[in-house]
């Protein structure tokens, strides 16, 4: 049966590029060149595989990005993603969790999906929430922390990673799934896929498109407000310890220590 | 005079670049030891494309122009040389003369599959005997039962023994050893043909990634849809259109004198003898700013080589330049690195030490540097 899988991805300050935070809004400045978020890359490359299984069947990308980025979309579909939906609205700046998971659940919607798959969390936010919140939104089961993800269009099978080993769940389509990083091994987009992107469809929303309300949204509709922001601990110089003849037990002693060993 | 790269060439940069240096470059040490093709790796290329960079879409491959192949060249070759090599080889004398002199029911059987990163390409021409006196080949291929019976042997070829390898395509003359002026024709030879085998992995100085092997043929026989152009083309000509290998052993040997800059740079900037780095001393500064400028003059031989060709335009005298000056200063720049390392340098373990290892070869692939002298004397009315 042919599906229509939705990806959410994330377009994200290069973690390689210095970054600088707002000091107004002590949020990430987000004014230069986006890109694809890492930990998206395997969502999208699972969507591929899933949807690649079935004739028909297609990968829509849906983004929130400021100023019309589409260089992260861009690569996804690079990878093979037939469409993406990208809502920018200079209204969402300041959005929280929840406000984007509205924004992202009303245009996923649109996408009518069988299945939603998303990251576990983003690589420059961290909540790991919104998933959760865009099922919810969406009246849809979720599973999280897939660590493999099969489907026979009617259902979903998912390996849900834990800390000690794995859960078997399983629950009807549509749903939402979270996707860990090592569910699969991403490709990397082919020059002929690359060109090909360049002329696939964004179709570009603002918020009114989705029948959304600026008020709930953006700085208006946030109700989670980031009040203060510290320095991370510098990372220590760490203790040189000169052989004696004793090194090997020193090694030792300082792993019993850590309680490594 | 517009030098810069076109979006779809700095594309194809961008995937060179963070292929080369996030699956090739994290493998050239263990590469290394293991001396052996790293035939997954080219795989991989091939779904990115990249092996299919010269042919033309309607066969498979991404119809890139020349001077992106050597952009390209420039992430590859720095990461590893003999993936590099492995490619160039493929994707120049390994798939041109398929492209350029087959026929369609040849370009669909042969070609497509080198295109599309199936198989591995190689092209036979030099022999024991036959260096660069490419004329002296004694490979024979005689008319016999509605095809050809081939008799000879082959020496340095690469790419034709790997896993990924569909065979070869071979240069014979197609007229007995005592004429004086022969024809030559080239033939496919399919793996496991009978009579078609091969010695074992040559060892090199460097390039220890790179399958080269002679290659034996005794009484093999293809059927006659397996001739490849047309004899009465004249060897030179045929030869002529494999210029491009020049160009792309110029790429190579500019990837390789940026990657042993670079790695002269970082060294010199951390190593502190008498008190402050070496980067410090003149001794080393004028070193490194010797390789940058050589490098940059190499360079610009190269593309413009490459452009040439792009053109339209004849490109014989400049690629020959192309690869003289920039295999020279790749041996040399290699050399000065490896001085500017000092002890650590000559240990294998470090990159500076492979990169040494491979450039020697720079300067006699694709046309030893006394040729390209020959090639040049003559364009100057010599």
């Amino acid at each position: 049966m042919a599906m229509n899988v939705v990806v959410c991805v994330k377009q994200i300050p290069d973690p390689a590029a210095p970054s600088s935070l707002d000091p107004g809004t002590k949020t990430l400045n987000r004014s230069g060149k986006l890109i694809l978020d890492d930990s998206d890359s395997y969502g999208v490359e699972m969507a591929l595989q899933l949807a690649g299984n079935v004739e028909g069947s297609e990968v829509t990308l849906v983004s929130m990005a400021p100023g019309g980025e589409v260089s992260g979309l861009r690569t996804a579909l690079a990878m093979g993603a037939a469409r993406a939906i990208l809502v920018s609205d200079d209204s969402l700046a300041g959005s929280d969790a929840l406000s984007t998971a509205k924004v992202l659940a009303a245009a996923i919607r649109r996408a009518e999906p069988d299945l939603v798959i998303a990251a576990t969390e983003s690589t420059d936010g961290y909540t790991g929430t919104l998933p959760v919140q865009v099922a919810e939104l969406l009246g849809l089961p979720s599973v999280t922390f897939a660590k493999s993800v099969a489907t026979d269009g009617r259902n979903l099978k998912v390996e849900r990673q834990t800390e000690a080993g794995y859960d078997e769940v399983e629950c009807p389509l549509p749903a939402v799934v979270t996707v860990t990083a090592g569910v699969v091994e991403p490709r990397y987009p082919s020059f002929k896929g690359i060109m090909a992107a360049k002329s696939k469809p964004v179709e570009t929303l603002t918020v009114s498109d989705l029948g959304l309300d600026a008020s709930q949204v953006g700085w208006a509709g946030a109700r989670q407000e980031i009040t203060d922001v510290s320095e991370a601990e510098a990372r220590s110089a760490g203790e040189v310890v000169v052989d004696e003849g004793d090194g090997a037990e020193r090694i030792v002693a300082f792993l019993e220590q850590v309680k490594v060993v | 005079m517009d030098l810069s790269l076109s979006e779809p060439e700095l594309d194809l940069v961008a995937i060179c670049r963070d292929f080369a240096q996030r699956e090739i470059a994290v493998r050239a040490a263990a590469a290394w030891e293991e001396a052996r093709c790293p035939t997954d790796l080219l795989r991989q290329m091939g779904e990115l494309g990249l092996l299919g960079i010269l042919v033309p879409e309607e066969w498979g491959g991404i119809g890139m122009s020349t001077v992106g192949f050597v952009a390209a060249m420039e992430e590859i070759g720095r990461a590893d040389q003999s993936v590099a090599a492995a490619w160039q080889a493929h994707v120049t004398i390994g798939s041109l003369p398929l492209c350029l002199f087959g026929d369609d029911a040849q370009r669909e059987r042969w070609l497509r599959p080198l295109a599309e990163g199936r198989a591995l390409g190689a092209f036979g021409l030099t022999e024991p005997e036959a260096g660069s006196d490419a004329r002296g080949i004694r490979t024979t291929a005689k008319r016999r039962d509605g095809g050809w019976l081939i008799n000879g042997r082959k020496a340095f070829i690469s790419n034709a023994g790997t896993d990924m390898s569909f065979g070869v395509t071979l240069l014979a003359r197609v007229d007995p050893l005592e004429e004086e002026e022969p024809r030559f024709a080239s033939f496919v030879v399919e793996k496991d043909t009978p009579g078609f085998t091969m010695g074992p992995k040559l060892r090199g100085i460097g390039w220890r990634g790179l399958d080269t092997r002679e290659l034996y043929f005794d009484d093999v026989w293809v059927p006659h849809d397996h001739l490849v152009g047309d004899p009465g083309m004249g060897l030179s000509q045929f030869l002529r259109t494999l210029e491009v290998g020049r160009i792309s052993i110029a790429a190579l040997s500019l990837s390789l004198t940026q990657a042993v800059l670079d790695l002269a740079i970082d060294y010199a900037r951390q190593r502190v003898q008498f008190g402050k780095p070496i980067s410090k001393f003149q001794a080393v500064q004028f070193k490194l700013a010797d390789i940058a400028t050589e490098l940059e003059a190499a360079r610009w031989l190269t593309y413009r080589a490459a452009y040439l060709r792009d053109a339209g335009r004849p490109f014989r005298k400049e690629a020959a330049m192309a690869k003289l000056k920039a295999s020279r200063v790749a041996t040399w720049a290699a050399s000065e690195a490896v001085q500017i390392h000092g002890g650590v340098g000559y240990m294998l373990e470090t990159p500076v030490a492979r990169f040494y290892c491979d450039s020697k070869v720079l300067e006699i692939g694709e046309g030893t540097n006394e040729i390209q002298h020959l090639v040049i004397a003559r364009t100057l009315g010599c």
